[in-house]
Order: structure tokens, then C-alpha cells, then sequence
């Protein structure tokens, strides 16, 4: 049995570039694995598929037969192993395992280097960046379980790592608690730049959060690549959800009537409310059952966002519907979406592979809220 | 015949001496060897627990009998008596550390592995991620964290020297301040019909035996309420 790091790339780009194999439980881990290292990149699949066994042999808290090589340097191969005290990596756990017998402030300040000249990522920013001012002197006893991550997330990103990994972080909260720290998390992606490795089970969080996304089942990686573009390729299981949709990135251009408009490739969507300066970027998401096509140009309705597109793919879904994967633009070689159409339609409007449609959206889901 | 009263100094004087001597030594020894026994995945890591509990079910005249013979002028006692200036380590001082230690061992081994058990891998490898080194996140981690079995460790050792009998007697003998300790004291008293004496000291020993395990309780539900 042979591991084959993943292919070398000459591109300038840094790289995370994993290979493990070994046994895992039921199954065997056999992972190949190449990232970018900058952004944040989700490892997403059922539980027990392996994900957290990646992130702890990239922490080097286990020790699989493989390599690592984060941007450039080395972590394992055949015959180095660095331990985990030597990487420099933050990594969070599914429950905060905050130290007990240290306060708050000193759990902070566990892992940050003696000499402050080597903090690029300051306590000062940190503490008001999650929220953490009024908590410094208490116990991690007296705190909630949303705090408590919030501090364990803060710790890690003090010990000033090179890249964040995070092990479902808020898969041990409740979905209030959940929405209290994604903002969080999502102003740290904005804030810093850092590259985090994600793992979750949970689609919600990876299409607010993720760049890049790394699907995994069984021990295996099933697809790799940007997030937009996995959330719509028919042939993995993404698309085919009940709840499919594709997230796009988009530039705040101008707002109108108290709407805002955003730039995306290809097109433009208007949103309810002002959701940020002009130049600011969102993050779109749009649910495939809420696009339908048209040939002709609609009459004027009470729909905000009729784009044109390019049918790129269809692929049938159950016995009664149809996923198509549109390109924005005339030509379709803007951002993708996915529509959800039943199969009397598409063969009605006899659509086709290549045919330039108008695509109506019912709704957008704004992923990133307004920053607080 | 009445003994002074200031006579019965010296045995206690000499009890407090060896406790104190040996629970150091306990600790010095026990906390490495409850460290891995707690983290080792050794196959043959119970049979050296098994060894370390020995003292609980043996009587104690079998481990002094033992001790004696290795500590005695035919046993290791020729090679490390000289050292220390010694014809032979047995019916000294020195001796009896050596055999208490042995003799204590389990009783303060075993609440500090639990309590290195109780606390389990992740803050060790939360502090290996967040750079410190093994021996930081021992002394910063670890031993903060099993400080609720050290005292338990370190109350039960000097407590269980203080009572011991058999083990003295077998390799310490009955030499006023150098071997003769509270309870061979105390044996000595009664034998010879010394209530007043043997009741001062008994008294004393249940005062200290019922002080220890109310200390002991103590740290136990204290240790529990914060760990909640």
C-alpha cells in the first residue's frame, strides 16, 4: 500500500497537501488531500466518516502512515513526524476543554509567546473581536457554552497559529447559540488572514462560512473544490438535497429604494434593506426550488430578480423533476446556479443544453448578515 | 516505674521525622510512576501496579522479613550501607525510610494515577496545540489538575507511615531515637504496663487517625465541587 502525496502544483499559491491511510473504526481512513491554504475550507460529511481523524493527524495528535505539508513546510512523511507542539496550528474542539484551574484571561494567554513583538494577532483585537471584554476574570465554570467556545476559539488564535483548525465547533450548542457565534466566526474569516480547516456535518454552516469545500464519506474524499462549484455539480449528492443551493459571492454596488443591489459574475440581485456599504462583499445563497426559467422575458411582476442565463447541465431528479445548472450571463460563463423544475415543464418550454433563459429568483438568502 | 513525660517526645519527634521524610520520597517516586501507569498502553503495565499494591494484602512482618534480608549485611544493604557510611541499612533509620516507602507506595500511587485517569488525554493535547512542550504541559496542566489526588496521595502516605508496625519491627527493631517509633512505642508501654504513657500516645494516634480522614473528606468533596 503506497501513499502518493496529492499531485506537486507549481502554481505560487500556498497548498495544504495531506495523505493518510490507516485504519478508522469500522472502515479504513485513506485520504488524499490538497487545499488551499488561505480561506476556509470545509471538511463536510456524515459523522463518523473520518473528517476529525484528518484534522488530528494534521495537528499531529494522531499518527497515521502519510504526509503533511503545510504551505511549504513540512509536518510528516515517511520517515518525520513533528509532534504536536511543534506545529503551529490553533485547533478548536467540539467542547471547549477550557482549562478549569485558570481564569479566563490566563486560558487566553496559555499559548501566546513570551515576546508580544511576535503577535501578530494582539489579545486587544482578539478579546473585542469575540466578544470576550466583560469575561476575562471569571472561571470557565461560570461560563455559557457559547462563551466557552468563543474563549477556546480566541485561546487558539492567540498561541498565533499559521492555520486554524476547527473540529465542529458548534455542533455541542443549541441553534440559538449557534447563531450567536457564527457572526463571530464569520468576522474572524473577514478579519484575519488566516487559513482554517472546518470540519462539520452541518450544510448551514459550511454555506456561511466556507470557501473552499471538501466532501468525505467512509473514510474517503468523494469531491473537492470551491464551494459554489460542488453545490452545483449534479453529479454529488449537494444538488440533489431537498434543500440544494448554490452560494455566490457578491459586491455591494448601490442601494435604490431601500433595496441594495449586488454584483455577482454575471448578474445583479437586489435584496431587501440596506445590508452594508457600497464595495462591501456578501454572501449570497440561493435554493434551487426558489429558480425558474422562462424563454421569453417575463412582464413586469412583483419578482425583484430576473437574471439571464445559460442552461449548462440538466440532470432528471426522482420520477417528476429536473436539476439544471445554469451559467449566469448571456453566455452563461458567469456565476452557476441550480433550479429545480419539474420534468413537464422542461420538456413544454423544450429546454435544452445550451439554451439562454431568464432566470427568475423568488428569494435570496443574504449568508453573511449585516456585520454587527 | 513512671517515664517523664518529656521522654515521649522522642518517639513522636522520630515518627514526624520518618512521615515527613517518606512522603516526600513517596512523591518523588509515586508521581512518575502513577504517570505511567495512568498514560502507558504497556501490556505489562498492571503487573507492575499489581507489585506497587503488594503492601495493601501482604502482612507487613512478610515485606519487612523480605526487606530485611535485602537491606541486611548479606543483601544490597553491603552495597548501599558503605554509602552512606553504614555497616548495614538494617536497624537504622535510613532503613526504615527505604522500607516505608515501599511499604506506602499504593497509597499514594494510586489516587495520583486516578486523578492523572480522571482527567484524560484532551487537556494534555489541548495544551500540545497550543505549543507547550510535554514537560509545560505536565507541570502546568497535569499537576494542577491532579492536585486534588497529590493531597490525597500525600495525607494517606504520611498517615499510613505514621501507623505502621510490622515493617518497623521486622527491620527497624526498638532502638530509642534511631528506630523506636509511636507504635512500637506504644507496644513497648503496654508490655511493660505502662497505662498512663501507652494512653497519652494511643489517645493522640485517634485524635490523628479521625483528624486525617475529616481532612481527607474534605479535599475529596471540595475537589468534586469544583471540578462540577
Amino acid at each position: 500500500m503506497s501513499i502518493a502525496p496529492p499531485p506537486l502544483d507549481f502554481t505560487a499559491e500556498p497548498l495544504i497537501r495531506a495523505a493518510f491511510t490507516g485504519a478508522l473504526g469500522r472502515f479504513t481512513l485513506d485520504v488524499s488531500l490538497c487545499v488551499p491554504a488561505r480561506g476556509v475550507t470545509a471538511l463536510f460529511g456524515p459523522s463518523g466518516c473520518g473528517k476529525t481523524s484528518v484534522l488530528r493527524c494534521i495537528a499531529g495528535l494522531n499518527r497515521l502512515p502519510g504526509s503533511c505539508i503545510v504551505g511549504g513546510e513540512t509536518w510528516q512523511d515517511e520517515v518525520r513526524f513533528r509532534p504536536a507542539h511543534r506545529r503551529p496550528v490553533g485547533y478548536v474542539f467540539q467542547e471547549a476543554s477550557l482549562f478549569p484551574h485558570l481564569s479566563v484571561r490566563r486560558n487566553l494567554t496559555y499559548g501566546a509567546p513570551r515576546d508580544p513583538a511576535q503577535h501578530g494577532i494582539a489579545f486587544d483585537d482578539v478579546v473585542p473581536l469575540l466578544g470576550l471584554g466583560h469575561l476575562l476574570d471569571r472561571a470557565p465554570q461560570n461560563l455559557s457554552g457559547g462563551e466557552r467556545q468563543r474563549v477556546a476559539v480566541g485561546r487558539a488564535l492567540l498561541s498565533q497559529p499559521r492555520l486554524l483548525l476547527m473540529d465542529e465547533p458548534l455542533s455541542a450548542l443549541d441553534r440559538a447559540t449557534k447563531d450567536e457565534i457564527l457572526p463571530f466566526l464569520e468576522r474572524l474569516h473577514a478579519a484575519l488572514d488566516l487559513p482554517m480547516l472546518y470540519v462539520s456535518h452541518d450544510m448551514a454552516e459550511v454555506e456561511r462560512l466556507a470557501d473552499h469545500l471538501v466532501l468525505m464519506a467512509e473514510g474517503r474524499i468523494t469531491a473537492s473544490g470551491p464551494l459554489a462549484e460542488l453545490q452545483s455539480d449534479p453529479r454529488l449528492p449537494l444538488a440533489a438535497a431537498r434543500e440544494a443551493s448554490v452560494s455566490l459571492d457578491a459586491t455591494i454596488t448601490r442601494h435604490d429604494h431601500g433595496l441594495t443591489e449586488l454584483a455577482v459574475r454575471g448578474g445583479r440581485f437586489l435584496v431587501p434593506g440596506t445590508v452594508g456599504p457600497v464595495g462591501a462583499r456578501r454572501r449570497l445563497s440561493v435554493v434551487a426550488g426558489d429558480v425558474s426559467l422562462a424563454l421569453e422575458r417575463p412582464s413586469p411582476s412583483t419578482i425583484l430578480n430576473v437574471l439571464e442565463g445559460r442552461i449548462l447541465s440538466a440532470a432528471p431528479l426522482r420520477e417528476a423533476e429536473m436539476t439544471v445548472v445554469l451559467g449566469l450571463g448571456t453566455s452563461g460563463e458567469g456565476d452557476r446556479l441550480l433550479a429545480r423544475v419539474t420534468r413537464r415543464s422542461w420538456d413544454l418550454l423544450s429546454l435544452a443544453e445550451g439554451r439562454t433563459v431568464h432566470v427568475q429568483v423568488k428569494g435570496v438568502a443574504l449568508a453573511h448578515p449585516a456585520p454587527v | 516505674m513512671e517515664t517523664p513525660l518529656g521522654d515521649l517526645w522522642s518517639p513522636i519527634r522520630l515518627t514526624l521525622e520518618l512521615a515527613s521524610l517518606t512522603t516526600f520520597l513517596l512523591l518523588v517516586v509515586g508521581t512518575p510512576l502513577a504517570w505511567w501507569l495512568a498514560r502507558t498502553h504497556a501490556w505489562w503495565k498492571e503487573g507492575v501496579a499489581t507489585l506497587v499494591a503488594m503492601p495493601l494484602v501482604l502482612p507487613p512482618t512478610v515485606l519487612g522479613f523480605y526487606l530485611l534480608i535485602a537491606l541486611g549485611p548479606s543483601g544490597a544493604g553491603t552495597v548501599t550501607g558503605p554509602l552512606l557510611g553504614l555497616r548495614t541499612l538494617a536497624f537504622t533509620f535510613e532503613g526504615l525510610v527505604i522500607g516505608s516507602v515501599f511499604y506506602s507506595l499504593p497509597f499514594v500511587v494510586q489516587p495520583i494515577r486516578n486523578a492523572f485517569e480522571a482527567m484524560g488525554e484532551r487537556p494534555l493535547e489541548v495544551a500540545a496545540t497550543l505549543r507547550a512542550s510535554p514537560f509545560k504541559a505536565f507541570w502546568t496542566v497535569a499537576v494542577p489538575l491532579a492536585r486534588p489526588g497529590f493531597l490525597t496521595g500525600a495525607v494517606l502516605g504520611f498517615a499510613h507511615t505514621v501507623g505502621e508496625f510490622g515493617v518497623v519491627l521486622m527491620i527497624g527493631g526498638n532502638i530509642p531515637g534511631e528506630t523506636k517509633v509511636l507504635s512500637v512505642a506504644i507496644y513497648d508501654f503496654v508490655e511493660s504496663a505502662q497505662w498512663r504513657e501507652a494512653h497519652i500516645l494511643a489517645a493522640g494516634m485517634v485524635v490523628f487517625a479521625f483528624s486525617v480522614i475529616l481532612a481527607m473528606t474534605l479535599i475529596q468533596s471540595r475537589a468534586a465541587k469544583a471540578g462540577a
